[in-house]
């Protein structure tokens, strides 16, 4: 036995060295983002009519029917649709891909929040020569600033995730309330007599969801982050400001008026269908998707707007959504800009998106489109729920930026903040032990954190 | 392992001057053999292993680039003190779940071994089923046992009118963790043992009985020294596994995000930090780090234990 350990310890010294004398000499090629001038619309027509074979990585369910649209107005393109995974997963094989620099597809879905974590690889195609500058006013203000950086358009818009409020009418009104909560005075005082009489938690912060916290932090005004396209970071998650939020809901969590159980598990799930929860902040995806988990509750629940801070213009936050990028490895890139302009921007198929798959529009010509506004909703007691959050989409704040790893981000977050939150501790702690991570990590990354 | 006996298998004939035709043609038998094997071998496990190795000694950065820096990353692991913190709770996992696992094992090894238990057969097949369940099934069912909510524990404490136990809390989530691994693998040290014991000569036994020793003598001073090759086996099995423990973190993480840290254990850290924090530098680094601790741990137990047999 002896003799063996020995000689796997020589053996792997050996490997090591003869893999560093073989190896050394390849290193990772970077693909640079070819300057292009204004593309002509003689150049769009003849690559359209060119056959072509996309490829689209996308995890959004049954956008084969949207495609097919596409394919049916222009026959030559043919879009090879795959899904490779939903958020993370993808992100992990793109990234891959585009480092190996084949492999990686002509067109993808990603999320804002990584927009600018894909934009430091220089893997997105800047999108404004092609005819995307145009289309400023075809989208919501705010979703627009989310895909432009400076003068350059990385991705198309496709939805998005204005957040409001949706709860338990009959639960809120076993405890008195008919209305629900203007302000987030309101709001606390409701959860304290929700509690106490009904025995239900007013809503969940779930202590690991990142996005709908990040939301919260945006609808009070809070910059969070912020990134110059070069080397400048800016962190700033523990200003005065967004601990005064933290705050807010430290009190609550402390009173034992907000649960925090992690979200997006069975016994999450459950809380939502059996009244554990009363009321969910959520995101104008919630609606829909909480008619799925929660069918038994039909006609109980109603929305309204997440409440406001007292004295100040009404706002929002966003939680979630999705755009579809070009990237700069696509042979094709013309047709690949038309494919992704196309299905979130042509009114057949906006209009599909969200009749059929219910993504949240950003596309104005679906958002003001009364067969939509008007709908009235069973599950929502006949409230006519699309209403509401187009109202709210027009008061989310229209500066909102992310940071170039937001990958990091988040997983950093459930180690600290998200600790805090769990362990109903210091959460103005948690924020700094947050921000000490983001820092750190984007120091050793090469970037100039906070030094502006 | 078994590459160094192979290799080593020439070195052992006698070097006679002049070998003979039909020796050399055995020779040339016995390397196409192992052939197959050494080409597996190599391409999906010693070049990957050289590869990461090769990786371990550069920084990529998201601004500047990949840079050549010797050791640092293997340097930066003795004060990261994330990576020192999820080997703390490994080795806190080793020191209390081992024992118990390998004492079970052991107990029920003897037990079916003494022929006093019914239906012995029916029993053993039980303990050992487990160990035919995927650790990922495993897990994922032991997860909705532990639900809070809605879990047949959390029911039995709210039937008695306790509280509700939270076995993912932070403080919880370790000890939950070591209960799966003991359920998974009581079972596969049970029938290592078990089978040692049905070698140990019959005629011992009876020695000892005309002796008058008790079945609790025999065990104690026959069985377990007769069978302690077997039980080091299991106890350097149990300690790389407990290093390498990967799977019961990753998927109880979405039950309790907060509870389980990206770097939980080494194995998920060197995950999430090739995957996630996008640094397969360092995650290389953090993964030979794991590999050397592991070769050390097992290999001052076995020295230990052989010192302690040479005493005898």
């Amino acid at each position: 036995m002896r003799t063996r350990a020995s000689r796997t310890a020589v053996a792997l010294g050996a490997g090591l060295l003869t893999s560093a004398l073989i190896l050394t000499g390849c290193t990772p090629s970077t693909s640079t983002n070819p300057s292009a001038g204004t593309v002509t619309q003689a150049q769009i027509d003849k690559a359209l009519k060119t056959p072509t074979t996309l490829t689209f990585w996308t995890w959004v369910p049954n956008i084969q029917n949207e495609v097919d649209l596409f394919e049916k107005k222009y026959p030559a393109i043919k879009v090879k649709v795959e899904n490779v995974g939903q958020g993370g997963p993808e992100y992990t094989k793109l990234r891959t891909a585009l480092k190996a620099g084949t492999g990686a597809p002509d067109v993808a879905q990603i999320e804002y929040p990584y927009i600018t974590s894909f934009n430091v690889t220089k893997s997105l195609l800047d999108l404004a020569p092609y005819g995307a500058a145009k289309l400023k006013n075809d989208y919501v203000p705010w979703v627009w600033n989310q895909v432009t950086f400076g003068d350059k358009i990385l991705s198309m818009p496709q939805d998005s995730g204005p957040m409001g409020n949706l709860y338990r009418a009959d639960i809120l009104k076993k405890a008195g309330i008919t209305d629900a909560p203007k302000t987030w005075d309101d709001y606390a005082t409701d959860a304290a007599l929700v509690k106490s009489k009904t025995g239900s938690y007013i809503s969940n912060m779930a202590a690991n969801q990142t996005g709908q916290w990040e939301g919260m932090l945006w609808q009070a005004g809070v910059k969070p982050f912020g990134y110059d396209g070069k080397k400048g970071v800016t962190v700033d998650v523990n200003s005065a400001k967004a601990k005064e939020v933290v705050s807010y809901w430290e009190k609550l969590i402390k009173a034992d008026v907000i649960s925090v159980d992690p979200d997006f598990n069975d016994a999450w799930y459950q809380g939502l269908a059996t009244g554990k929860y009363a009321g969910w902040l959520t995101a104008a995806w919630g609606p829909i998707f909480l008619q799925g988990t929660a069918k038994d509750t039909s006609g109980l629940w109603a929305a309204a707007p997440l409440p406001q801070y007292a004295g100040q213009p009404d706002s929002s936050g966003n939680w979630g959504g999705s755009s579809d990028a070009v990237m700069t490895t696509s042979k094709n890139k013309i047709a690949a800009y038309e494919l992704a302009k196309w299905i979130n921007n042509d009114k057949s198929s906006t209009s599909l998106f969200a009749a059929k798959q219910f993504l949240w529009p950003t596309a104005t010509n679906v958002l003001n489109d009364s067969t939509f506004l008007d709908a009235k909703s069973d599950f929502y007691g006949g409230q006519q729920v699309n209403k509401t959050f187009s109202a709210i989409s027009n008061t989310v704040d229209t500066k909102f930026e992310w940071l170039p790893y937001m990958d990091y981000a988040d997983s950093s977050w459930n180690d600290t903040m998200g600790k805090a939150i769990a362990a109903k501790g210091d959460l103005s702690a948690g924020l700094d032990a947050w921000q000490k991570a983001l820092v750190d990590y984007g120091t050793a990354q090469g970037f100039d954190v906070n030094k502006k | 392992m078994s590459t160094a006996s192979v290799a080593s298998t020439p070195v052992r004939v006698p070097a006679t001057r002049r070998t003979s035709l039909a020796k050399k043609r055995q020779w040339r038998a016995a390397y196409l053999f192992v052939i197959p094997f050494f080409v597996v071998f190599i391409t999906m496990l010693v070049v990957p292993l050289v590869y990461s190795g090769y990786l371990s000694f550069f920084a990529t950065r998201l601004i500047g680039g990949t840079t050549f820096v010797g050791f640092e990353n293997y340097l930066k692991t003795f004060t990261d003190q994330l990576f020192l913190g999820g080997l703390g709770r490994t080795a806190l996992f080793l020191v209390i779940q081992v024992p118990i696992m390998l004492g079970l094992a052991l107990f029920f090894a003897l037990a079916l071994d003494s022929g006093r238990v019914r239906g012995s057969k029916v029993l053993r097949l039980l303990i050992f089923v487990p160990y035919a369940i995927p650790g990922v099934v495993a897990t994922l069912m032991w997860g909705f046992l532990y639900g809070q909510d809605f879990g047949p524990i959390g029911q039995v404490f709210a039937a008695f009118g306790l509280d509700k136990p939270n076995l993912l809390s932070d403080g919880n989530v370790l000890g939950s963790m070591m209960n799966i691994v003991t359920w998974e693998y009581v079972g596969y040290n049970m029938i290592i043992m078990y089978s040692a014991l049905r070698s140990v000569p019959a005629e011992l036994y009876e020695a000892a009985e005309i002796d008058g020793a008790s079945q609790f003598r025999v065990a104690w001073s026959i069985k377990m020294p007769a069978i302690r090759p077997a039980i080091l086996l299991t106890v350097i099995f149990s300690i790389i596994g407990s290093f390498q423990i990967f799977n019961e973190p990753s998927l109880l993480r979405n039950l309790a995000p907060t509870a389980i840290t990206s770097s939980f254990t080494p194995n998920f850290y060197a995950y999430n930090l090739a995957f996630v924090n996008q640094d397969v530098n360092y995650a290389a680094a953090v993964a030979f780090i794991l590999g050397i601790v592991i070769m050390i741990v097992s290999y001052v137990v076995q020295l230990t234990t052989q010192r302690r047999e040479g005493g005898r």
